[in-house]
């Protein structure tokens, strides 16, 4: 598989409100699903974005987005979330390898983004309901997939099992040199 | 007669005498409400309360001397009916004021009235350094004296009602005016002030008589309601409770469990500590903030400070000083974030002061404090500086939502930009946006999508990829994430008006719309 990278070249201008204010974590892989790389992008008020890595196969050159749908069983939409008061009552309680939607490409190749940290759901994209190309073009801004604020006590620990950024680039540039082993 | 008394208080002050009471609590069972009957000595009160029972018959027969006009010489009635036979004859004893501490007010009105006591308060209060030309003296007593002053009712309530049908409980003058009556005016005049019902300073007194806590105790189980544990009190009997459960509890009930009259103490109360309070005093004015590197607050994290200086302790440190105060809150009209420069004119702000010693600055004291201030440190410059109301404060959060504030943001582009590129921004005019509540903030706010306006917009080019974008815009409206967009949480946002990612590099307040505080000539 062929990726395309553009680290490089948005290194010319001044540090972005991301850079600024948030960490980089990756879960690569995600559930031994090859590639299915999710970025988690954790304010330093601990709040974490949850959005597709670069890495991810939906963005990959020329792929469509056909469907993106939060209800990810008959019982549970992440649609239904809702939070009240400064302590966010009411929000789901998400843990790892919790669901938060499911992407359908135009090829009918569906694809699930998980919460990978444990946390209360804030709040879902809506957007990229109404525009899934904003998940195309902006990943890792206006097209989040969702809004978690893990418990104050594991804001330290939540991130344990994530890659740092060092860490997630060494992996993918492993993963473009070396090829892939197929199950 | 000094002590106006009446005949019919007789009956009640022998009854009173007999159970342990001392003078002045006799008085306030007679209802007398003349604060100098009790600025005088107890032995003096106790001295005319038994030549007033003495005098008992004598007096009635002056009387009816008077009254009949009879050429009788008053002298041979007086001897017929003199005051020892009158009392043997009723069987009642020779009336004495007892030795020891009174049943009533366990020593408060016996031993602490005079000048001594009066001494010995105003030294605390001088050691305090307080500035002050008039004071309000308050005091707390042991809360098992309203179960005793109870019983004591309860004992002479028919008597009384004799004297007069309409006098009831509330008539009798409490332990704490008699008291107040008895030795503020000492104090006062220890102190070189005036002592008033209302003074910004307080002094407290007050006194505790553990012999005797255990009255209370038989409330708790006659009325549970009354005494509901509370975190932060030591104890469920306070004279709250206490008072209400005495108000509900039937007399039959009362009389069951408590003796009466009360049981004589063995030991005097013991003073507590006095303590002395100045209310608060406000301090109003505005401030510029020059730095980016200066948060309005101290800024800590896991209980460790991030980040050295604020602008409230650069503000506050010097009045604390200036006033002596004990602490300070303070309060502004909306606040900058660490990086943000607040220039023209200022934020205006509040400073509560918690207990200063001194309360009184003139004008050109509290100019010369501003300028104590403002040399103190080139991060910050206050001015207006002035002593207001409590009241007044409120006028800076009056309507904050409507208010207007002007920033000036340093605007970066990813698409290269000609000065043409910006002149849409002067025709856009209350612009509306829907902001969530920005993901900086919402560990700590509810989630919500507000309406915020944009009155005006103006931009000025700086080079391709930078200008200056000037807003006007209603208070409450955040203005980096209508720059950079919030993740698209801010609807519309600038990077989505002019098609291209935007990201915001400074940001500076230019104005803030509130008219308060007033300003003050230079
Ligand atoms: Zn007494």
């Amino acid at each position: 598989m062929r990726l395309v990278f553009a680290m490089a070249e948005t290194h010319e201008r001044a540090p972005t409100v991301i850079d600024r204010y948030y960490t980089r974590w990756y879960k690569t892989d995600m559930k031994g699903r090859s590639c299915e790389d999710h970025c988690i992008l954790q304010h330093s008020n601990r709040i974490c974005i949850i959005t597709l890595a670069e890495s991810h196969p939906i963005l990959q050159q020329g792929r469509k987005i056909k469907s993106i749908d939060y209800r990810i069983s008959d019982g549970c939409s992440r649609l239904n979330n809702k939070v009240s008061g400064k302590s966010k009552r009411g929000g789901q309680f998400l843990t790892e390898f919790a669901p938060l939607c499911r992407i359908t490409c135009t090829d009918d190749i569906e694809y699930t983004i998980f919460s990978c940290i444990r946390g209360r759901l804030l709040e879902v994209n809506e957007d990229i309901l109404k525009r899934p190309d904003l998940l195309l073009d902006k990943p890792s801004t206006d097209g989040y997939i969702a809004v978690i604020l893990p418990k104050l006590e594991e804001s330290k620990t939540v991130t344990k099992g994530l890659l740092t950024r060092e860490e997630y680039e060494d992996v993918i540039s492993k993963r473009n040199t070396q090829p892939q082993e197929s199950l | 007669m000094m002590l106006s008394l009446k005949d019919k208080d007789r009956a009640v002050i022998r009854k009173l005498l007999a159970a342990g009471c001392c003078g002045r609590c006799v008085l306030r069972f007679c209802c007398v409400g003349k604060y100098s009957s009790y600025q005088q000595s107890c032995e003096d009160i106790e001295k005319e309360l038994l030549a007033f029972l003495g005098t008992d018959d004598a007096e009635q027969s002056h009387d009816a001397s008077g009254e009949t006009e009879t050429g009788d010489p008053p002298c041979k009635k007086m001897k017929l009916e003199s005051p020892g036979e009158n009392a043997s004859a009723g069987g009642a004893p020779e009336p004495k004021v007892q030795s020891g501490v009174c049943v009533a007010c366990v020593g408060v009105l016996q031993h602490f009235c005079d000048q001594s006591y009066a001494k010995q308060v105003s030294d605390v209060v001088r050691k305090g350094e307080y500035r002050f030309d008039s004071l309000m003296f308050a005091v707390s007593l042991p809360a098992q004296l309203s179960v005793r002053e109870h019983s004591l009712w309860l004992h002479i309530k028919k008597e009384v009602r004799e004297k007069s049908m309409c006098l009831d409980k509330e008539d009798v003058v409490q332990v704490k005016d008699a008291f107040k009556w008895a030795v503020q005016g000492l104090v006062g005049k220890e102190l070189g002030a005036s002592v008033l019902a209302n003074s910004a300073f307080e002094v407290s007194v007050g006194f505790a008589h553990p012999e005797t806590d255990g009255d209370c105790h038989f409330l708790a189980t006659e009325c549970p309601d009354c005494f509901k544990p509370t975190k932060n009190k030591a104890s469920v009997f306070t004279r709250m409770a206490v008072v209400k459960a005495l108000e509900k509890i039937s007399d039959t009930k009362f009389l069951r469990h408590y003796p009466c009259p009360p049981v004589s103490p063995s030991s005097k109360c013991t003073p507590l500590d006095t303590t002395c309070l100045h209310a608060p005093v406000f301090i109003a004015g505005r401030y510029n903030k020059f730095s980016r590197e200066l948060p309005q607050t101290p800024w800590v994290i896991d209980g460790e400070r991030r980040m050295e200086g604020s602008v409230e302790e650069l503000i506050a440190n010097p009045l604390l000083t200036a006033f002596k105060a004990d602490g300070f809150n303070f309060c502004s009209s909306g606040r900058e974030d660490v990086d943000v420069r607040t220039l023209g004119n200022g934020r205006p702000f509040a400073i509560e002061l918690l207990n200063p010693h001194r309360a009184k600055f003139n004008r050109s004291e509290m100019r010369q404090l501003q300028e104590t201030i403002n040399t103190s440190s080139d991060k910050i410059r206050v001015r207006d500086l002035q002593i207001v109301t409590r009241e007044a404060t409120s006028r800076m959060k009056e309507g904050e939502e409507e208010k207007t504030k002007s920033y000036s943001a340093l605007i970066w582009t990813q698409k290269p930009i000609t000065p043409a590129d910006l002149d849409c921004f002067a025709k856009i005019k209350e612009l509306k946006i829907d902001q969530k509540t920005p993901l900086r903030v919402l560990h700590r706010r509810p989630l919500a999508v507000r309406q915020r306006h944009i009155h005006s917009m103006s931009a000025s080019y700086l080079d391709t990829h930078h200008f200056t974008l000037q807003l006007r815009t209603q208070a409450g409206t955040y203005i980096k994430e209508f720059v950079h967009g919030d993740f698209g949480r801010t609807k519309p946002n600038l990077g989505a008006l002019m098609e291209t990612e935007v990201d915001i590099l400074e940001l500076d307040v230019e104005s803030v719309d509130v008219d308060w505080p007033p300003a003050v000539p230079e």
